[in-house]
């Protein structure tokens, strides 16, 4: 080994590209364009274009669409008629998902149930609303059963109504609900769980001091994207419900203004209106969650 | 035996700089490697060693300096195109090829004909003994075998420089020393060149012609294996050398390649490894093998013992002075805890280092 | 979770499952209500319908043209996952092996469609294309059922490179693999279960997105959930029984997707993809 004398020493600076690539651009960071470009150009053009188009009334001043949602009951009661459904949907859906998904993640054999249970969500709205239709109607099957056990004298309303599309947000939005749930409450290592018990803490306590506060986090999530599907119902709002009473959701005002009145800046102002709303409650549900502990849920291998 | 390593005389780096990400910078590092060389890259992480293979790997690109073979510039060529062998730190073998397609792989990249490369792989599954296996998925194969994959894999396409990039650390000690006799025996049958990046100075000490040592991008000492073990030129290489024993105290007088230092009052004499200036702050290195129980007098010092263990043939202990220095020193018979004792070293096998500069050591 | 063996937790297990049993069973009967209606022959204020015909999925076929829908469908769902594919899974490796400034700002970009439901960007999605004069036209459904699906392609392909070792990689670079080769010979390989695992979960979902399509789709070019929607929302012009059948054609086009999505997927990854990326 001889130093090498630096008479073939050859200077030269880094080069545009290797500077580039050392911030980590180069020819595999080019792979992203072609994706980039096609969500500024399909969701971020569109929504900033809905944005400006909603300020640019048909007629009246640039804020004429919003005084208009705002003043007239038969529009700003949908953001209530929606509330109203989808908050109570959401709540029911993740108080009953908590407790089951303790339970299935006892099972060995969870594949079978969660196949079932995502047989809802494949089908989607329409198909279930159009299910409903008939097995909730007053000929239906359901009411048939609970007539011949004699729990009722009179067939139930269960469709046309607020109830109609109450059940089939949860027939949608339940399994969806239960399998984001699923996935956190396993993610959390048994361990803990055990380490509470020679501690002396009894079922309940270990879930209100172990899993409560490290699930907290995930339930929030659960919760905001449960909310916000249950927030934009559209098929079984019209299909199912009343849509023009208790159930004219958000999402029928702004298709009728859309492709009824054929006045696209009202429906880009209904649009964004809803999107504030959505986001207002999902804003609010995750600061909450400053609240809790928010670190890694699984212990120290995490 | 017909696998036949593509002939030249020696690499170079020249300068070789990385400057970009701070962590695994390499300043100026020149070296020249000859054919047929072990070298063994050794050095704490984070040193540089794995981006200096990189470096001749093509796998990073340089900024600054050059790289040859003989008189081909290599360092801007991609690593497709450098055609030299790699062995990777967790194998990096191919999870949908089995054995004979991950050896052959390199090969049937380069459209050698089929017959060829079954004869090739046939023959590096002879040499790395994997016969009897080909036909297995690397997920099927034990830590040891996967390991023979990846250097058969290196070696078939007969590249002029195989680089090994801390190819044991991912097995157990058992299996490691048995790989670590493998390896230098491939390297001699094959008349190979090797490039051997390792953190664990035993592997280094074993396996290679010449020792590099790295230490925050800057190659501190290049020697063999005996010149490093005995001569350690600066305090990190003979941190890193096993002289566990770092005392600090002052220059009382230096003569004739000896110094005297003060080390809380107690005179310890040693060779000075270094330029020193009396009255500056030096250290004393003592590998705990040559620290053992004494008489009070020259080279030793009173220390209490903080714990003593077992070791098979002898004992191994600690301890601390008044002044808050750690030893740790070998013993033939067992010590009581606590007890006072005084620990002395040869004046032949004590080294003297100046201080390390900060920052840039 | 540790098991408890006190009556107490007893009830609350017998209570637990009866919930899940009450939500399954009605599920069913929900399904099998309009798997019968659809070959009744007439089936009014009784148990189970007077007869049984194959009749109706005839005349549904007719009256619904149910062919023509079903090619326009495949159609679209083909162009979806091919173009959501390649879109995808090159943006996919990009954001799975590169940091670069900005990243983040990109994984929220294709985290947002996702998040954001159909409904709210497909309004504006909808007023663009229509002022385009691409709404109502094949493309029109093609490019508004692509908004979620390329995110969606992304976000499920990010995990599956990023455990794929970078090393393996360069490996085959060492090894003399140019970009090319690295890609038929490595990579592809490698990344072939991920990839068919993610376009099969978007094939089911374009199937059954109804929102988007129902927003921009024209007369020629309505997938098969949309007009479900209209022959149920148009229900009193056709017999019941006949919508039904048109309603066991489509959930039969669904499930045998969805039973093979299954053989590839976990069911909980199909909903389960914004856990990937949870929210800062």
């Amino acid at each position: 080994m001889e130093a090498v004398a630096p008479t073939t020493h050859i200077e030269h600076g880094p080069s545009l590209r290797q500077r580039l690539a050392a911030r980590g651009f180069d020819a595999v960071t080019l792979l992203v364009v072609p994706a980039a470009i096609f969500s500024l150009l399909l969701f971020v053009y569109p929504f900033a274009f809905g944005f400006i188009l909603s300020f640019e009334p048909k007629n009246g001043g640039w804020l004429a669409n919003y005084q208009r949602f705002f003043s007239d009951s038969y529009l700003y009661d949908t953001i209530g008629n929606t509330l109203l459904l989808s908050i109570p949907v959401t709540l029911l859906n993740l108080l009953l998902a908590v407790p089951i998904s303790f339970r299935v993640r006892l099972m060995r054999h969870q594949r079978l149930l969660t196949t079932i249970l995502v047989l809802p969500i494949t089908l989607g709205t329409v198909l279930v609303a159009e299910g409903l239709l008939n097995y909730l109607g007053p000929q239906g099957w359901f009411n048939r059963t609970l007539v011949t056990l004699g729990i009722i004298d009179q067939p139930l309303r269960l469709v046309h109504n607020y109830w109609g599309v109450f059940a089939s947000l949860v027939i949608t939005g339940f399994p969806f609900t239960f399998l984001l749930t699923l996935s956190y409450v396993t993610g959390i290592d048994p361990a803990l769980e055990q380490a509470a018990a020679t501690l002396g803490a009894s079922a309940w306590q270990r879930f209100l001091h172990i899993y409560l506060p490290l699930l907290m986090p995930g339930f929030a999530i659960t919760f905001c994207l449960s909310f916000v599907q249950a927030f934009s119902v559209f098929p079984s709002a019209v299909l199912l419900g009343e849509p023009a009473g208790t159930t004219r959701v958000i999402s029928i005002a702004a298709y009728q203004a859309a492709f009824e009145e054929y006045d696209y800046s009202m429906a880009s102002a209904v649009a964004m209106i809803m999107g504030f709303v959505q986001l207002a409650i999902v804003v609010l549900v995750l600061a909450s969650r400053g609240l809790f502990y928010r670190g890694p849920a699984s212990g120290a291998k995490g | 035996m017909t696998i036949a390593l593509s002939q030249f005389n020696e690499v170079r780096l020249d300068r070789v700089r990385r400057e970009f990400g701070a962590l695994n910078a390499l300043r100026d590092v020149s070296l020249t490697i000859q054919r047929r060389e072990f070298i063994a890259l050794l050095g704490p992480s984070g040193c540089g060693k794995s981006t200096t293979l990189n470096c001749i790997a093509g796998l990073l690109p340089v900024t600054g300096g050059a790289i040859w073979l003989d008189k081909s510039r290599i360092d801007t060529m991609r690593p497709e195109e450098r055609g030299f062998g790699m062995v990777f730190q967790n194998y990096a073998l191919f999870p949908h090829l089995n054995v004979r397609q991950n050896i052959g792989f390199g090969l049937k990249m380069r459209g050698t004909p089929k017959a060829e490369i079954d004869r090739k792989v046939n023959e590096a599954l002879s040499l790395v003994r994997l016969e009897g296996q080909e036909n297995k998925l690397p997920g099927q194969l034990s830590g040891g075998q996967q390991q023979r994959v990846a250097i058969a894999r290196a070696i078939v396409i007969e590249p002029p420089l195989v680089l090994m990039d801390e190819p044991l650390s991912n097995l157990d000690a058992k299996l490691r020393l048995e790989m670590r006799a493998e390896i230098r025996r491939i390297h001699n049958e094959l008349g190979a060149t090797t490039i051997y990046v390792t953190h664990d100075q035993d592997e280094a000490l074993s396996l290679a012609d010449r020792i590099v040592v790295l230490r925050d991008g800057v190659i501190r000492q290049v020697g063999t294996p005996k010149e490093l073990y005995d001569a350690p030129a600066h305090l990190d290489v003979a941190d890193f050398m096993g002289f566990r024993n770092k005392l600090k105290g002052k220059v009382v007088s230096v003569d004739n390649g000896r110094a005297l230092l003060d080390v809380e009052g107690a005179r310890i004499s040693g060779v000075a490894r270094e330029s020193l200036s009396v009255g500056s702050t030096a250290y004393a290195a003592i590998r705990p093998d040559d620290l053992v129980l004494g008489e009070p007098g020259e080279n030793a010092l009173k220390v209490k013992v903080d714990t003593i263990e077992y070791r098979g043939r002898e004992f191994v202990g600690t301890a601390h002075s008044e002044g808050g220095l750690d030893f740790v020193f070998r013993s033939h018979q067992p010590v009581e805890l606590g007890s006072v004792v005084y620990l002395q070293a040869d004046n032949q096998r004590v080294l003297v280092f100046a201080e390390p500069i900060k920052g840039r050591q | 979770m540790i098991r408890d063996t006190t009556i107490g937790a007893k009830l609350w297990a017998v209570a637990v499952w009866s919930v899940v049993g009450f939500f399954i069973i009605n599920l069913l009967a929900m399904i099998a209500t309009v798997v019968t209606s659809s070959f009744a022959t007439r089936w009014l204020g009784t148990w189970l319908p007077v007869g049984w015909t194959t009749r109706w999925y005839s005349s549904a076929w007719n009256e619904f043209q149910l062919w023509d829908i079903l090619i326009v469908t495949f159609q679209v769902v083909g162009v979806v996952v091919l173009i959501s594919g390649l879109l995808g899974v090159t943006a996919a490796y990009a954001l799975a092996r590169r940091d670069f400034p900005g990243k983040r700002i990109l994984v929220l970009l294709f985290l947002l469609p996702l998040l954001i439901p159909p409904i709210t960007f497909g309004i504006p999605l909808a007023t663009v294309l229509y002022r385009t004069g691409l709404a109502g036209t094949f493309w029109g459904v093609v490019v508004a059922n692509l908004v979620p699906t390329v995110p969606f392609v992304i976000l499920v392909m990010i995990p599956f490179i990023e455990q794929i070792d970078p090393k393996i990689e360069a490996a085959a670079r060492v090894f003399g693999a140019n970009t090319f080769k690295l890609f038929i010979h490595v990579l592809l390989p490698l990344l072939l279960p991920g990839i068919l695992a993610a376009l099969l979960l978007v094939l089911v979902r374009t199937i059954a997105m109804f929102e988007l399509t129902f927003l921009v789709a024209g007369p020629t070019s309505q997938t098969l959930v949309v007009a479900l929607y209209y022959a149920v929302f148009a229900a009193g012009v056709r017999a019941v029984q006949s919508i039904d059948a048109m309603a066991v054609v489509y959930m039969a086009t669904t499930l045998v997707w969805l039973v093979i999505a299954l053989r590839f997927v976990n069911p909980t990854q199909i909903v389960t993809r914004a856990k990937q990326q949870p929210a800062h």
